[in-house]
């Protein structure tokens, strides 16, 4: 082997390592940018297994999700694994507030009820309830509605 | 964030997905939070309850009447509305219950086992309305939070128990005692064993009324389980929270008694009139004590259809809270006129009277039939709502129902 020819081979071997030295490197780095920021790589695909998940839920009837009666909407998981832990859909589906009368609620839960922080997630939370159960204007005294007419025999 | 929205949803949809898998706590969800799964028992043959009440909650058990079931002069168990606010205390055992009477205003703690109760003291039954402070609630506007109770938040059952005023005797109160305040079994929803999900009472006046009860017989059987087995307070004539249920516990207290849902705003109400939405800071919140005077119309059903020509019979029942209901009148024409019913004395203090009335319609048409009660202080029922509190308490306005004269 000439002295030249050895220089060669050595320089190949040297590339071939910083390039795989390169390669893992830059791999870690990806690897630790993904778990920084999640959404890193994230493929448009991937939003459509949320549908997925969302039928995991349950029937949902006429824009109703049957088991809690709560209605379908964005933010409808959040809104289940938030509100029923403690208390039935039922005490929520019943009331009506503003989204600042909702926020007050759940301030008044987490204040007195051990309710804990629902951090991003409450501006979502507060969002669906005041968009689908809001107040409506009732006046002093409504109409007499569902009124079911039979015959009164005597 | 569109991924992470995702990895969100996901974990908390199979969190939410709890129909048939385990549970799987959400990162955000301490441990020892159940979410609520939908396995719950049929409430109707789990509480005896007739399948016409409705159920505004299910955890807690919220269980309304209407007002055409409650016709009866003595409300049966399968019509009593539910009110609870924390989870029904399980497996109890009636013969190993206590009543430990204690505080700062006894002279020395004691103890009775449940038998001691029924047979040291002297038992007495009457029947007592029971109405929950925030029944009618739905009908305020803009709305407050919580149970929406349309009217069926009442009852008059017969109770049997023995005077807590006797017990009180027995174990013998300072001069300084305020208040007594009870402890009961229920748990909180949240499963925090240091919490109490109720624990209120009454100033010592009302404790020491002849009526105010420690009982263990509704309608001549054990108290159903719902409704507090096997020893509740009935204080009649007070928002029903005041009567607590599975009591194990009364504090005779120096100050006005502190338990959960004695502070503001629970069961209290401006202590001057507020306009409808107005903020209320909680010390100008004050208790409420007796209920306001209030009727339903129990017969017939609203939307009844008579002939032209038949005479329309009408009955209900009206109370006053503390006092008596003096007159009771009926009016079909909005207010216009009022006639008045047949009403009968109450046949104890503090239990609901029967009124009737043999209404005759001028024409054929649409009708609404209003009755209003007016108590010995001259105080009547309003037409429209009354004035509006923070937590929707106190709705007396009229009962009505709709009739069509073919």
């Amino acid at each position: 082997m000439k002295h030249s020819e050895f220089l060669k081979k050595n320089k190949r071997i040297y590339f071939t390592g910083v390039l795989f030295f390169a390669l893992i490197l830059s791999g870690a780095a990806g690897l630790i940018y993904k778990i920084i920021n999640p959404s890193f790589l994230a493929f448009e695909k991937v939003s459509k297994e949320t549908y997925i998940q969302k039928e995991d839920l349950g029937t949902i009837e006429n824009g109703i999700h049957i088991a809690t009666g709560f209605k379908d909407d964005k933010s409808l998981p959040l809104v289940i694994a938030s509100c029923t832990p403690c208390h039935s859909a039922k005490l929520v589906t019943q009331n009506r507030a503003t989204k600042a009368g909702w926020t007050g609620i759940i301030k008044w839960m987490q204040d007195t009820q051990n309710l804990w922080d629902l951090g991003d997630n409450e501006d979502l939370i507060t969002e669906y309830l005041a968009k689908n159960y809001g107040p409506e204007e009732k006046g002093r005294r409504t109409n007499l509605t569902n009124i079911e007419w039979y015959d009164l025999e005597d | 964030m569109q991924r992470r929205q995702f990895i969100k949803n996901t974990i908390l949809g199979t969190t939410a997905y709890i129909v048939s898998t385990d549970i799987v706590f959400s990162s955000t969800m301490p441990k020892g939070y159940i979410p609520l799964g939908f396995q719950e028992p049929d409430p109707y043959k789990l509480f005896g309850k007739d399948t016409e009440m409705t159920v505004l909650n299910d955890k807690p058990w919220n269980i309304e009447a209407k007002a055409h079931l409650l016709d009866d002069k003595i409300t049966p168990n399968k019509y009593m509305f539910i009110r609870n606010n924390g989870i029904i205390p399980k497996a109890i055992d009636a013969s190993k219950w206590t009543l430990s009477i204690d505080g700062e205003s006894v002279i020395k703690s004691k103890t009775f086992t449940l038998q001691e109760l029924k047979t040291k003291f002297k038992q007495y039954t009457y029947q007592l309305t029971l109405e929950c402070g925030g029944n009618g609630r739905s009908e305020f506007n803009p709305p407050a939070k919580g149970n929406q109770w349309t009217v069926g938040a009442v009852s008059c059952a017969e109770w049997t128990g023995v005077r807590l005023k006797d017990v009180l005797e027995n174990v013998g109160i300072k001069s300084d005692a305020v208040y007594i305040g009870y402890h009961a079994a229920d748990t909180h929803l949240s499963g925090d064993p240091k919490k109490e999900p109720i624990s209120r009472g009454v100033p010592m006046h009302k404790a020491l009324q002849d009526e105010t009860l420690l009982a263990f017989k509704m309608n001549g059987e054990d108290i159903p389980l719902a409704h507090g087995y096997p020893l509740r307070l009935v204080a009649g004539g007070w928002p029903a929270s005041a009567s607590g249920k599975w009591i194990n516990r009364i504090s005779v207290r120096n100050i006005e008694h502190d338990g959960t849902k004695m502070k503001a705003p629970a069961y209290r109400v401006p202590c001057k009139p507020v306009a409808p939405g107005e903020k209320v800071k909680d010390e100008d919140m004050c208790i409420i004590e007796s209920m306001p005077v209030k009727s339903l119309i129990t017969y017939p059903k609203s939307g009844a259809m008579i002939t032209k020509g038949k005479t329309l019979h009408i009955r209900g029942h009206a109370w006053a809270g503390e006092l008596e209901v003096k007159n009771m009148a009926y009016s079909i024409d909005f207010g216009s006129t009022w006639i008045p019913c047949h009403l009968t004395k109450p046949s104890n203090r503090l239990a609901w009277q029967h009124f009737s009335a043999e209404i005759a319609f001028p024409k054929i048409g649409y009708y609404e039939v209003w009755a209003r009660a007016t108590d010995t202080n001259n105080v009547s029922q309003t037409m429209l709502v009354p004035g509006w509190n923070p937590k929707g308490y106190l709705n007396n306005a009229c009962h009505r129902i709709a009739v069509k004269v073919k």
